[in-house]
């Protein structure tokens, strides 16, 4: 068995904490695991890839273009950008929610409408599930939840090898202990909207 | 996870690997000059050394931090000094005499090498250090091999009495793989110098000699390597593959059908192993990053042993030389090796994506100063010069206060050239620990030589870029030892430069005016802008959050504040700009440059 993820999204929103919470459920579960991640000059609020790869037999930190077998995307643009990384069966997995780019914010470029960005993808692949992360969160509690509420829709996600249970008791032992409420919440709220 | 457990495992990154084995061998003094990939290691080491009895400093520079680790190694210590790959350039000087001395205590240089160049300047690949310098070289493949490898390098190291190059790649550094915890190991955290001229003072009676020497444990350091456990064969056939480092890694997993030469101690290579394993292949593929190292050398070995089998690699034009490699790279060897099936990629997505480089943070200081550089410039015709370090995004729109970047202190360095072989005016922007690390020389040396340049010295009270390590303009306190910062204005003005003012960057009118008397002035002008990283103040929770909103009854639509300060934190909708109260940290830059105090600032 060989199972990979990428997570795709920007410096800052939670994706290297995301992809920890399911490497060690991974692991947890006896499984080999290879991850490679992106730290410095790009967490600078550019786009970021975690790559996390577990299964019987593994050793490569990479993964090859479309080898993917989930990708979850923490901000719509990333996901598209990063879509390459997926083939016609993998999952995408696509929160709606925005963050501008710098060029953007000061009006040099324009973001793109949200649902042609969706359409786009849905054009390529049917294995797409959309979610306002951001917006789950905020009603669950908080926005800095929407994390939560990603790791909870991705252990919904048909054929995912990683048991929900031991997903949320990873994520809550990384969590501060004023916020495994929120989190808990928040994470229930995604499984929900993925299942 | 906690890597100071007696024993167990952990999803490690390589760098936290790294430590966990430097644990293992009982390494007592450790230095570095933060940097990307290595950097991890560093904020780690900050973090424990105190709680595990090791000596631990962020030098000025490699230089030093390889200087003191020497030291320490000649004292019988183990030591381990680490930085990015082009850190080993400035560190080269004492490596290469170091190679001649030697050391009693076991001493690891660790590099880190970008390929893919993920966040340096270059992509040089370091393991020509290893035959430049006679150095024996480990490479780990793994987050794991990289903790494992390290116990050993010690014993070889101190077997030859060597220091060691430790060579990794971003993609083992900023890996994560299951590493096993092993017995730690207790080695003394003090030692003795005793005095051996013959060995650590190379004149050139010495040094002549000390040649001779390092030759010959060239030799014994190769029959360890003939040996070595790190070098093994794995599964039979007549195709063969000769690896090393993360390569290893995608041979391993999508290809098959190919003996593998796995080669963890690189230098010298194992040159009979070598011979042997390839005496009754068909042909034999070199997998390795960046240049033909192994290749070259695998070559030179078929010919002197009279072999004639094909070596397909870099120089056959199979693999590139250029950039890091992926599983993708493996797709090349499919007329040579049975390469593992692979999903077709999807098409790209129709719509039309904005690009997302990394960028200035909100806020961020060096937005203020560069606006009222280029304020203050006008039409004058100007180079500018800079450095690395954050303030290189200085390239970006709307600022473009990046004209010429080599290395760490080179802007410096350079505006003295540019002053005296042109009629152009040379600003160097250069950040407060790069200053410390490599700034010094090039500010004296412009006095002397009498370059009318402006220094910009950018002191956000931080190694911002690395991941906030302290520098000696921030002072130090962690591993039960604290010091005062230096102050850089005192500093600058001892040295005897005439024009030197502090600014608040984030008064941008101000440090406009100011930064029109420094081109102005008839020789060196120094101007410290001096403001600290609020990234890193979020960081210790001690960022002072206020708010900037636009009243937009005031507001002329002039867009002055985007087109100047281009500040992530203000968003422009169609002719509107509001702030996202969700990136505003309200210090205030846009208010200053807004022509109508549209742009009010609450507290």
């Amino acid at each position: 068995m060989k199972y990979t993820v990428q997570i795709v999204g920007v410096g800052g929103q939670g994706v290297l904490l995301a992809s920890m919470v399911l490497g060690t459920a991974a692991m947890r579960s006896g499984y080999k695991v290879a991850m490679s991640e992106v730290h410095g000059m790009a967490q600078r609020g550019g786009s970021v890839i975690s790559t996390l790869r577990f299964g019987d037999d593994i050793i490569s930190p990479l993964e090859s273009a479309g080898g993917a077998d989930l990708i979850i995307g923490f901000e719509p643009v990333e996901t598209c950008r990063n879509i390459q990384l997926g083939n016609k069966d993998t999952f995408v997995l696509m929160n709606l929610d925005p963050v501008y780019p710098s060029m953007v914010a000061a009006g040099f470029e324009e973001y793109p409408d949200i649902q042609e960005l969706v359409e786009s993808v849905r054009s390529l692949t049917e294995n797409l599930m959309t979610l306002d992360a951001t917006k789950t969160a905020i009603s669950a509690g908080k926005a800095v939840a929407a994390n939560a509420v990603m790791i909870g829709a991705a252990a919904a996600v048909k054929a995912f090898p990683l048991k929900k249970e031991l997903l949320k008791e990873v994520m809550l032992e990384v969590v501060p202990e004023k916020s495994k409420d929120l989190n808990s919440k928040a994470f229930e709220m995604g499984y929900d909207i993925a299942s | 996870m906690n890597i100071l457990e007696e024993d167990g495992r952990g999803l490690l990154l390589g760098n936290e690997a790294i430590v966990r084995g430097l644990i293992e061998a009982g390494v007592k003094f450790a230095s570095t000059y933060p940097g990307t990939p290595s950097s991890e290691i560093g904020n780690l080491l900050e973090e424990l050394s105190g709680e595990i009895g090791m000596y631990f400093e962020f030098s000025s520079n490699e230089k030093i931090a390889v200087e003191v680790s020497a030291a320490a190694a000649a004292a019988g210590v183990r030591s381990f000094a680490f930085m990015k790959h082009v850190g080993l350039n400035v560190a080269a000087d004492p490596l290469m005499t170091l190679a001649y001395s030697g050391v009693i205590g076991g001493m690891l240089v660790l590099t880190a090498d970008d390929p893919s160049v993920h966040s340096s300047q270059n992509e040089q690949d370091n393991r020509y250090f290893s035959t430049l310098s006679l150095l024996p070289m480990i490479e780990p493949s793994t987050p794991a091999e990289a903790k494992d490898m390290i116990k050993y390098a010690y014993w070889v190291s101190e077997k030859l009495g060597l220091p060691l190059i430790y060579r990794t790649t971003t993609r083992v550094n900023h890996a994560r793989s299951i590493v096993e915890y092993g017995p730690i190991t207790d080695t003394p955290a003090k030692g003795h110098f005793r005095k051996d001229d013959k060995r650590f003072v190379n004149i050139p009676a010495y040094a002549k000699q000390n040649r001779v020497r390092l030759l010959e444990l060239n030799r014994e350091a190769q029959e360890l390597s003939e040996t070595s456990p790190l070098n093994y064969v794995e599964g039979g056939g007549d195709i063969g593959v000769i690896t090393s480092g993360v390569s290893y890694t995608y041979i391993k997993e999508y290809t098959s059908g190919a003996s593998i030469l796995k080669l963890g101690f690189t230098n010298p290579l194992p040159e009979k192993k070598i011979a042997d394993f390839l005496k009754d292949k068909r042909y034999v593929i070199i997998a390795e990053e960046l240049e033909p190292f192994l290749e070259d050398q695998v070559l030179r070995i078929c010919a002197q042993n009279g072999l004639t089998v094909p070596v397909y690699g870099k120089r056959s034009g199979h693999l590139p030389r250029e950039w890091e490699y992926s599983p993708d790279t493996m797709r090349r060897l499919n007329s040579l090796l049975t390469v593992r099936d692979m999903p077709e990629p999807l098409p790209s997505v129709a719509a039309k994506l904005p690009g997302r480089p990394a960028t200035l943070c909100a806020g961020c200081p060096h937005r203020g100063m560069f606006a009222a550089a280029k304020k203050a410039a006008g039409k004058r015709d100007i180079i500018y010069c800079s450095d690395i370090g954050c303030y290189t995004l200085g390239i970006q729109p709307p600022f473009g206060t990046a004209d010429f970047i080599i290395c760490m202190g080179g802007g410096a360095g350079a505006a003295g050239g540019f002053d005296e072989a042109t009629d152009q005016k040379a600003i160097a922007f250069i950040g407060d620990s790069t200053f410390f690390h490599s700034g010094v020389g090039p500010l004296t040396s412009a006095l002397f030589n009498s370059h009318k340049i402006t220094m910009v010295i950018l002191d956000n009270r931080t190694t911002a870029m690395t991941g906030h390590q302290p520098n000696p303009g921030t002072g130090r306190d962690f591993g039960n030892i604290s010091t005062e910062p230096i102050d850089i204005e005192t500093m600058v003005k001892g040295v005897g430069i005439k024009f030197v003012r502090t600014v608040n960057p984030y008064d941008v009118r101000e440090t406009e005016n100011t930064m029109k008397d420094a081109l102005d002035f008839d020789g060196v002008s120094v101007i410290i802008s001096k403001c600290p990283c609020p990234l890193e103040l979020k960081k210790r929770k001690v960022l002072k959050i206020r708010e900037c909103t636009v009243n937009q009854d005031k507001c002329i639509r002039c867009h002055r504040c985007v087109k100047t300060i281009a500040c992530p934190a203000l968003v422009k909708k169609g002719d509107t700009v509001a702030t996202d109260p969700t990136q505003c940290i309200g210090c205030g830059m846009c208010a200053n440059v807004c022509p109508k105090n549209a742009i009010e600032v609450k507290e």
